[in-house]
Parts: structure tokens; sequence; C-alpha cells
């Protein structure tokens, strides 16, 4: 039922851009993005470069990414890889001055995933008081809420944030949100009550904790695995001149513990907890972007070791600004230096055989250039070395190589 | 800087990159350092055969949704032997109920093999009270298939249970009853209805088919046509994985190639004398012979595998109690010390070598070898410091 309707949102997209080329295209509006507040990492959804026509209330966008990489492990290369990333569509409708909508529909690997990863209705009742509903991006950490392709020096999408956190993760539900402003300073909340994980997260195809794989389950935006809600909280304050700081949780009941009626198991939870950190340095235009996550999960102990309780790990961005101004004709064009470093502990213990560590560790480092032709589109070019443990610590499988592509919105 | 300069460099850039990335990509490790990849000579259906095998023991993981358990050891193949090579006390298996030939006595309590691991909400096995048992930490898998093809005749003629030739030395094989699915071997020696088993630290599993079926079903909790009872409810069950998937690992176990001796040729010549005269070649055999194989590349190959494939008294010392097949509680099969040094890199940094994994180090392994092998231990331990560096040396090299 859910390809149809995508497939029937995609048709009626291109009948209006279709409409739209018969029109003149002086009509074709690009919204401004809001520079006069201070922006904060929940923005991000709103804070994209729509594109609307004339004065009908509604704005559509997107981003495309696409890359070329050669990357080898331990000698062995899978060759020349060309792969189309994403293809993202946004829609967003202002239904009255105070109530918005904003959808984001995702073609990943070519139609390998179709998601919808926000589909909202914002109701604004107060700045310090907004009711979210439908399907929302949990915030947890910076990178879930922010991680449009065109925003980011890198091809690779942090595996912390991705693979240990489960970006890009959304669900149905409902919360509340808002901001505080006071001079150089905006504090903001969110809190939402969503459906959440399954058992899935310790129990897949990876052989280890994993909270992505709940993604599989594609009933999650119909039916809550077990009726209980996932709690996500997030407080984020930022500076003018210093910058972001956020603190999020998310946490629940990850388990089946009764069907029926019956009692099949106790209650399990997971936790997770992240602080992130965006900032420039006003001096050398430096950016910085770094997160930092933690999970814990309620693992019985008569279950495979496997399977980590608790896992760690974050990434660090920063990008330098090397040359700004003209090239090949693009008149604000920016290249930029840029490098990324890495860590997950996926299963954090030790051995109750040995008492040895549990490793199955990973870390990697991604030196990158990028051009910013224009400030909605970017070319990059990474080189991505990783490190990858195993459970046992046993020398490290190492993978390396380039990564060649662009994303932009449009 | 000039368009037409920066669009050319950025050309020759992307045009050297293209041509040159496999020069920044990490290098293969020296073959000699793997235990894993196929034996020279396999065709090229053969090698697609041996790929289906390796995808299946190294990246089929097992959950409850396709099988798992409900009690188990281990998730994968690939948890307990990295790499193929020797396993971590993580993933040792502890067998139960045997002390003699009457066979296992525990069979209605969970023998033979306890599954200590359970899926949330079931309730993990424990040893019953009164059961003997012993702890197997996971072999190391390279060369499998040559064991597996050397002829049963070849494997008698270093036995020697009554010590005729008064070395001290008294390699007896384990003779057991064959599992209905087995066939025996072309050419296989019977007698009283029983066939020598060669795998396992006790020698009680015949061929690679029923160590891969046992495996499944007693490591992971998976059943096959071959072995259909659940471990945990033992019902006949259906099976739970495909017979050409037991088919693809059992060839995957017998391509793998055996270990590549490693080291300076004076070091290993030195080492393999002192091996020879303290007396370790008498058990630890260093050339084989493999007879017919339906796989060419194993067919009528010498190896050097370091092992008789018979059993030994290893002493009071090692003796738990426990015993599979005809084998005495005191006996083990000689394990092959191929790959000896290269045990490190599966088991996570450390040596769990013996049986269980008890011994830290190859010295203090050697120093746990008991009844036929005292005197081969004494020996070992009135040799000069740099005589035993260089037998140390020398296993490390294998």
């Amino acid at each position: 039922m859910k390809r149809p309707l995508l497939f029937g949102i995609l048709l009626l997209l291109l009948l209006n851009f279709r409409a739209s080329g018969q029109i003149d295209s002086t009509l074709l509006r690009r919204t401004p993005k809001d520079t006069t507040k201070l922006l904060l990492n929940m923005d991000a959804v709103y804070n994209r470069p729509f594109l609307s026509v004339g004065k009908v209330p509604v704005a559509v966008g997107g981003y495309v990414e696409a890359n070329w990489q050669h990357l080898g492990t331990d000698g062995v290369s899978e060759g020349h890889q060309f792969q189309m990333r994403r293809l993202t569509l946004f829609i967003a409708s202002t239904i009255s001055r105070r109530i918005k909508f904003l959808s984001e529909i995702e073609f990943e690997d070519g139609t390998k995933e179709i998601n919808i990863e926000f589909a909202s209705v914002d109701f604004e009742f107060h700045p310090l008081l907004n009711l979210r509903g439908g399907v929302i991006m949990n915030p947890i950490g910076a990178f879930n809420q922010n991680h449009d392709g065109p925003k980011w020096e890198f091809i690779d999408r942090p595996v912390s944030a991705t693979q240990m956190l489960p970006a890009t993760w959304s669900n149905v539900g409902f919360g509340l949100y808002g901001k505080l402003y006071k001079k150089d300073w905006v504090y903001a909340y969110e809190v939402y009550l969503t459906n959440g994980f399954d058992d899935q997260i310790i129990s897949n195809t990876q052989n280890k904790t994993f909270l992505p794989a709940t993604k599989l389950n594609t009933d999650r935006f119909e039916e809550s695995f077990n009726g209980e809600p996932l709690i996500t909280a997030k407080v984020a304050l930022r500076n003018k001149r210093i910058g972001e700081l956020g603190l999020s949780y998310m946490g629940g009941v990850y388990n089946k513990f009764q069907e029926d009626g019956l009692i099949i198991d106790k209650k399990r939870r997971v936790d997770t907890w992240a602080v992130d950190f965006t900032s420039t340095v006003p001096a050398t235009n430096t950016y910085i972007r770094a997160e930092w996550a933690f999970v814990h999960v309620d693992i019985p102990d008569s279950y495979s070791q496997q399977y980590g309780k608790r896992q760690v790990g974050g990434y660090m961005d920063v990008v330098q600004p090397i040359r700004r101004g003209s090239l090949l004709g693009f008149e604000k064009s920016v290249i930029n230096a840029a490098v990324r470093i890495e860590y997950v502990d996926w299963n954090k213990g030790t051995f109750i055989e040995t008492g040895g560590n549990i490793r199955e560790d990973f870390f990697s480092v991604v030196p990158g250039i990028s051009w910013r032709p224009t400030s909605q589109t970017v070319v990059r070019l990474n080189y991505r070395y990783n490190w990858q443990v195993d459970i046992l610590g046993n020398p490290a499988s190492k993978t390396a190589g380039f990564q060649f592509g662009f994303s932009s919105y449009f | 800087m000039n368009t037409r300069i920066f669009s050319r460099l950025t050309l020759f850039a992307f045009l050297t990159l293209a041509a040159a990335c496999s020069e920044f990509e990490p290098a293969a490790r020296e073959s000699d350092t793997l235990l894993d990849g196929p034996v020279e000579g396999l065709s090229e259906a053969e090698n697609q055969h041996f790929l289906k095998g390796d995808a299946a023991f190294n990246t089929d993981v097992f959950t409850s949704a396709n099988g798992l358990g409900p009690l188990f050891v281990a998730t994968s193949c690939g948890s307990c032997h990295a790499g193929d090579g020797k396993g971590h006390p993580f993933t040792t298996l502890t067998r139960f109920g045997q002390s003699d030939e009457r066979g296992n006595l525990f069979l209605t309590m969970g023998g033979p093999q306890l599954q200590h691991r359970a899926i949330p909400g079931y309730t993990p096995e424990s040893i019953p009270s009164g059961a003997p048992y012993s702890k197997f930490t996971p072999p190391a898998n390279t060369g499998l298939g040559f064991l597996d093809a050397v002829a049963d005749e070849e494997i008698l003629s270093w036995a020697d249970p009554d010590d005729l030739d008064g070395d001290g030395i008294s390699g007896v094989a384990n003779w057991i009853r064959l599992k209905g699915y087995v066939t025996p071997r072309e050419g296989s020696v019977e007698k009283d209805e029983k066939y020598i088993g060669r795998f396992g630290k006790k020698g009680a599993t015949y061929d690679l088919l029923q160590q891969t079926v046992t495996a499944y079903n007693q490591d992971i909790g998976i059943t096959t046509t071959y072995e259909p009872y659940d471990t945990y409810s033992g019902l006949e069950t259906d099976p739970e994985i495909p017979n050409q998937r037991v088919n693809d690992v059992v060839f995957y176990l017998k391509t793998l190639k055996a270990p590549i001796a490693r080291g300076e040729k004076d070091e290993l010549v030195s080492g393999a004398q002192i091996f020879s005269t303290t007396g370790c070649a008498k058990c630890h055999r260093p050339e084989m012979k493999t007879g017919n194989s339906s796989i060419n590349a194993l067919a009528h190959k010498v190896f050097a595998p370091y092992s008789d494939l018979l059993l030994h008294d290893m002493g009071p010392g090692l003796d738990d109690g426990y015993t599979e097949g005809s084998a005495k509680t005191y006996e083990w099969r000689t394990p092959p010390l191929w790959g000896l040094g290269l045990s490190k890199n599966s088991q996570g940094g450390k040596y769990f070598l013996l049986h269980d994994g008890r011994a830290g180090s190859i010295e203090e392994a050697i120093l746990l070898h008991g009844g036929e092998a005292a005197q081969v231990k004494d020996r070992y331990v009135s040799l000069s410091a740099d005589d035993k560096t260089k037998l140390i040396q020398f296993l490390e090299n294998l």
C-alpha cells in the first residue's frame, strides 16, 4: 500500500514540475533561508532551500547525492563502484500562519529503500509551545535531524550516528518543542513520544547490538512492537559567538514482554544518550561539528556476549575553508579542507570467561577536500581509512580508498 | 588561479587517482600469515563452491528468526573460528555425560553438549549433578580436507596399542559407530561395525559432514535433515537450513588451505631436528599423504599436519573424567600443530592452547604433557635454553 502512495505523490510532483515548466520561470521563487535568528540543529528540517510557485502555499525541494568509490579491504577490492545514494524530496506547506506541514521522502540506493523520513504537522501555540505530530525524526544527537547530504563534506555518513545510533531514525508519534531567545542566546527543548525499537536490535544478522536493525520492521509506522512508547528528549542551547551544545536522550522498552495477555519475558530497556556540539572558530572560520553517544541495552546474561550491553562512539568533523571566490565561473565558490575522525566501540565490556576486554570496535580517519560552487551544492573528494577489530581483538581489518561525488539541493 | 590551468590540473589529478587508486588501499596480508583461503589447484567451479561455503560459514548469522537456539553456544560458525583459526574461551564448548565405553548416560539430560546460552525468555542448560565434563576450545579449520583424505590404513600403520616398539608411545584409533547419515569412505577399515574417528579432541567424529551438522545442531541449535532433533525440546523439527547449505560448508572446510610454514629455512631445519630428537614427532608426525579424493587438489598429496590422528594417554593432569567414543578419559587425539603460531591471531592476541585453552603459551602446553608424552616432556625440560628457543620458534612458524 505504501509504494503506490509514494509513486502517486511522485507523479503529482512531476505533474507539478511539468505545469511549472509552462509558466514564466521568474515566478519560481526560492524561499530564502531564515538568517535573522539563531538556528539550531532542530531547525534543520525547515531550514532548507525550498522552491515555491507564485503564491501557492506549497513549497518543494530536495537533494540528490551520487558518488564513485574504489575501496579495498586487506588487499581485496570490489573495484570501481558508482552509487546513487539518495534522492530526497521535500514538500512543505503553510496551512495557516501557525500551522505548517513538511514531509521528506527518501529513495536510497536507487529504489532499494523508500522511506518517509518526516511527515509532520506543526501547530504553533507559542514560541515555547509547539505541537508536532506525524512521522517525526527523533532528536537524538544532532545528525538525525540535520542529515541532508549537501550540508556535509563527507560522502559517508558518520558510522556512530547511522549504525550505532540509528539515523536516519523516524517514528510515528507526537511531541512538543519550543525555543526561547535571549540576546545572543537561544534555549530550546524537544520531547516526543513515539513508537520504538524491537528485539531485532539484539537479534540481527550484524551479529552485534545494532539499533538500526529495527528499521527493517516496516510495521513500526502502523503499530508499536510492544505497546510501550519511546521517549526522546533534547535540550539545546546556542550562543551566537560560541556555538551550539545539545544533550539528548532516547529510551524505552524494546522487547515483546507479553502477548495475548501472557508474560513471555521481562521488560527490557534500551537507553541512549548523546551530546553534540557545533561551532565556528571566528578567527579562522574553522567549522567544528562533533557528536558523542552512549547506548545501554538490557540484555540477559544468558544471551550471547556477541551482543553488547553497552556501546559508545562518536565523530568529529573539522572543516576549514581554504579558498573563497570565483572558480570556473562560479562567483561565490568555496574550497574546503576537511577531516573526520570517528570511533565506535560496539561492545564495551569484558568476557565472562577470561575477564579480558571485549573489542568489536571501529576507528576511521577521513581527510577530504570539497568544493562548493554554490551554497547548495558540494563536490567532495574523500580518502577513507578504517580499522575494524573483531570481538576478540584479533588483528584489525583495514579498509581504505578514495570516494568522489556530489550532493546538491535542487 | 587561471581557470584553464585549474581544469587541466583537476583532470590530471582525477585520471591519476582513477588509475592508481589501488595503490592507496591496504595491501593483502602475506598468505603465510593467514589461515583462510582455498587450497591451490581448485577448478573454477570448485572456487565458486568454495565461495558459497565461505559465505555460509563466515557470513551467515543465526537469530531467533532464522533458527538460532533457543539454546545455543554461538550465533554463527565464524563466532567460534575467527579467520578459520583456533577459538577463544568465549565460545568454548562444554561436553558432559560420558566417562567410559558404556556411552553417554546423560543424553536425556541435555548431553552430550552444554548449551549454556539461550534466547531471551528461555533458561539455558546447566551441567547435571554428577555428570563428568570437559571443555573444548574450538580448533582451527585449516587443512581439514587433507586430514579427511588420509586413508585408514595409513592412520592404522602408526598405531601401536601394545607399544611393540618399546618407545613408550602407543597410539590407538578411536573406533566409533557411524551416524546413520554418514557414508564410510572408500576403503574404510571396519572393526565390529565401528570405524575410525579422526576429528574432534577425542577423535570421535568420522568426517566433516558429521562435524558440520553436529556443530550446527549442538553449537547453534540449527536442525538439518541429518540432525533433525531440536536441542531444547528434543522433538524432531523441520530442517532450519537446506542440505545444500550443509554441503557448501562441508566443501568449504574440505578445501581450506593448509597453513603455510614461515621463518628462515635454517631455523626451521634446526628446530625440526630438535623436534624430532626429543620425540615430539612420534605423535606429532610431520608428514602425511592423502589417498583418493573427489577433489583433485586434495588427492595424493604430501602434507605436514604434525599429528597422527590417533589417541594417546596424556596422563592424569589432562584427564577431565569425560570422554567420547572408545577413548579413555585420559586419551586425547594428537592435535595438528600446523598454524600453531597463528593461533594468537584468532584468539585475540593470546594463546589458549590444549583442549580447553588452559595453556597460555607453547611452552606451558609442552609442560602440561604427561602420560605417554612424559618422557618427551622431560627431554624438552633438559634442553638448553638455546635449543628450547629454537624449538619454540620452529613451532611458532609451522
